[in-house]
C-alpha cells in the first residue's frame, strides 16, 4: 500500500522536479558570481530547498553581513513557509508520529506543498516522500550545473541567465498584483523604494541584505494594517 | 565569515519556520493581522530582491531595464515563470549584442 503512494508521489512530481532544474540553475549562477564552488552550491540547495530563501542567502553571503543578518533574511524569506505548513499540518493525522512531521518538514515546498494539499484527505507521508525523491535531487543537480556551466561560459551569457531567476519572480508578483490591486500597490511600493534607497546616499551605505529585510517588514506591515485580509482569502 | 557556517545557519532556520508548524503549532493562525501580514511578505521581497538588482546583472543599466519593461508585459499576459524567465535572459542576450 505504502509502496504504491510512493510511486503515486514520485510521477505526479516529476514535471515538479524538472522545472527545479531550470529554477535551480540560475540559483546556480548566481553562487557562481560570488564566487561559490559546486560542492557549496550543492550543499545550499539540497539544505534549503528554496529559491527566493537562497538567493537571498547567497547576497547575505556575498556581503559578508554576519548571522544575524542571516538569520534574520531567512526568516523574512522563508516566513511563507511558516503559513503553508500551518496549512500542511491540518492535512496531516493527529496521530501521525513525530520522525514523518519531521521528515515531512524538510522539503515543505510552493510546489510541493501544492501537491500534498491537493490529496484527499489525510496526507500519506508515503506519497509525500515519493514527491520529495523525484524533486529535490533536481534541484541540488541543477544548482551544480548551473555553477560548472557558468565557470565555463563569458560574461555576457553568464549576465543572461542570471536574468532568468528575476524573470521567475517577475511571474509570481506580477500575476498576483494583477489579481490583486493591494499586492500590485506593494510590488510598486517595493520597486520605488528599493530603488531610491539605492540611489539616496544616506541609504547606500546599507547592506543590500538589511535593506531586503526592512523594506519587507514595513511595507508589508503597513498592507497588513491597511488592507487586512479577510479570513477566507488570506 | 566562513561560507559553510553562512550555509549552516541557512538551513537551521529554513528548516525551522517548516517543522516548528507541523510539530507544535496544531492550530491555524487567528489573527488577521498576522495573517495579512504573512501573505503580503512574499511578494514584497521578492519585489525589493528584483528591483533594481535586475539592472545589475550586465556591465550597464540598459539590458536589465529591457528585461525588466518585456517581463512585466509577458507576466501581465499571463506567460508563466519558465516562458518569463526565458524572455528576460533573451533580452539581456539581445540588447548586449546590439547596444
Amino acid at each position: 500500500m505504502n509502496k504504491k503512494f510512493f510511486l503515486k508521489g514520485f510521477k505526479d512530481a516529476i514535471p515538479v522536479g524538472l522545472g527545479y532544474l531550470a529554477v535551480s540553475f540560475s540559483l546556480g549562477i548566481a553562487c557562481q558570481r560570488i564566487g561559490m564552488n559546486p560542492f557549496q552550491g550543492f550543499l545550499i540547495s539540497i539544505l534549503n530547498n528554496a529559491s527566493a530563501g537562497e538567493y537571498a542567502g547567497i547576497k547575505v553571503i556575498e556581503e559578508n553581513a554576519g548571522i544575524i543578518t542571516m538569520i534574520a533574511m531567512m526568516i523574512v524569506a522563508n516566513v511563507r513557509y511558516l503559513l503553508m505548513s500551518c496549512a500542511l499540518s491540518q492535512k496531516l493525522s493527529p496521530d501521525l508520529k513525530l520522525g514523518h512531521r519531521l521528515l515531512i518538514g524538510f522539503d515543505v515546498t510552493d510546489e510541493l506543498f501544492g501537491l500534498a494539499v491537493s490529496c484527499d484527505g489525510y496526507l500519506k507521508p508515503a506519497y509525500f516522500y515519493g514527491a520529495m525523491c523525484s524533486s529535490v535531487p533536481f534541484w541540488a543537480v541543477g544548482t551544480v550545473l548551473g555553477i560548472i556551466v557558468g565557470n565555463l561560459l563569458p560574461q555576457y551569457i553568464v549576465s543572461g541567465f542570471s536574468v532568468m531567476l528575476y524573470g521567475m519572480f517577475l511571474a509570481i508578483i506580477i500575476p498576483a498584483g494583477k489579481k490583486d490591486k493591494v499586492v500590485l500597490g506593494c510590488v510598486v511600493s517595493a520597486f520605488i523604494l528599493s530603488g531610491l534607497m539605492e540611489v539616496i546616499p544616506v541609504f547606500s551605505g546599507i547592506s543590500s541584505g538589511f535593506k531586503i529585510i526592512i523594506l519587507t517588514l514595513i511595507i508589508s506591515a503597513v498592507a497588513a494594517v491597511c488592507f487586512p485580509k479577510k479570513e477566507e482569502e488570506a | 565569515m566562513n561560507t559553510y557556517i553562512y550555509i549552516l545557519v541557512m538551513a537551521l532556520v529554513t528548516y525551522s519556520i517548516r517543522v516548528l508548524p507541523l510539530t507544535l503549532i496544531r492550530k491555524p493562525i487567528k489573527s488577521v493581522f498576522i495573517r495579512s501580514f504573512l501573505y503580503y511578505v512574499p511578494y514584497v521581497t521578492l519585489a525589493v530582491m528584483t528591483f533594481p538588482a535586475i539592472m545589475q546583472t550586465a556591465d550597464s543599466f540598459i539590458p536589465g531595464l529591457f528585461a525588466l519593461i518585456v517581463g512585466v508585459i509577458c507576466a501581465w499576459w499571463g506567460l508563466g515563470l519558465f516562458p518569463v524567465s526565458v524572455i528576460c535572459c533573451i533580452m539581456v542576450l539581445l540588447v548586449q549584442l546590439f547596444c
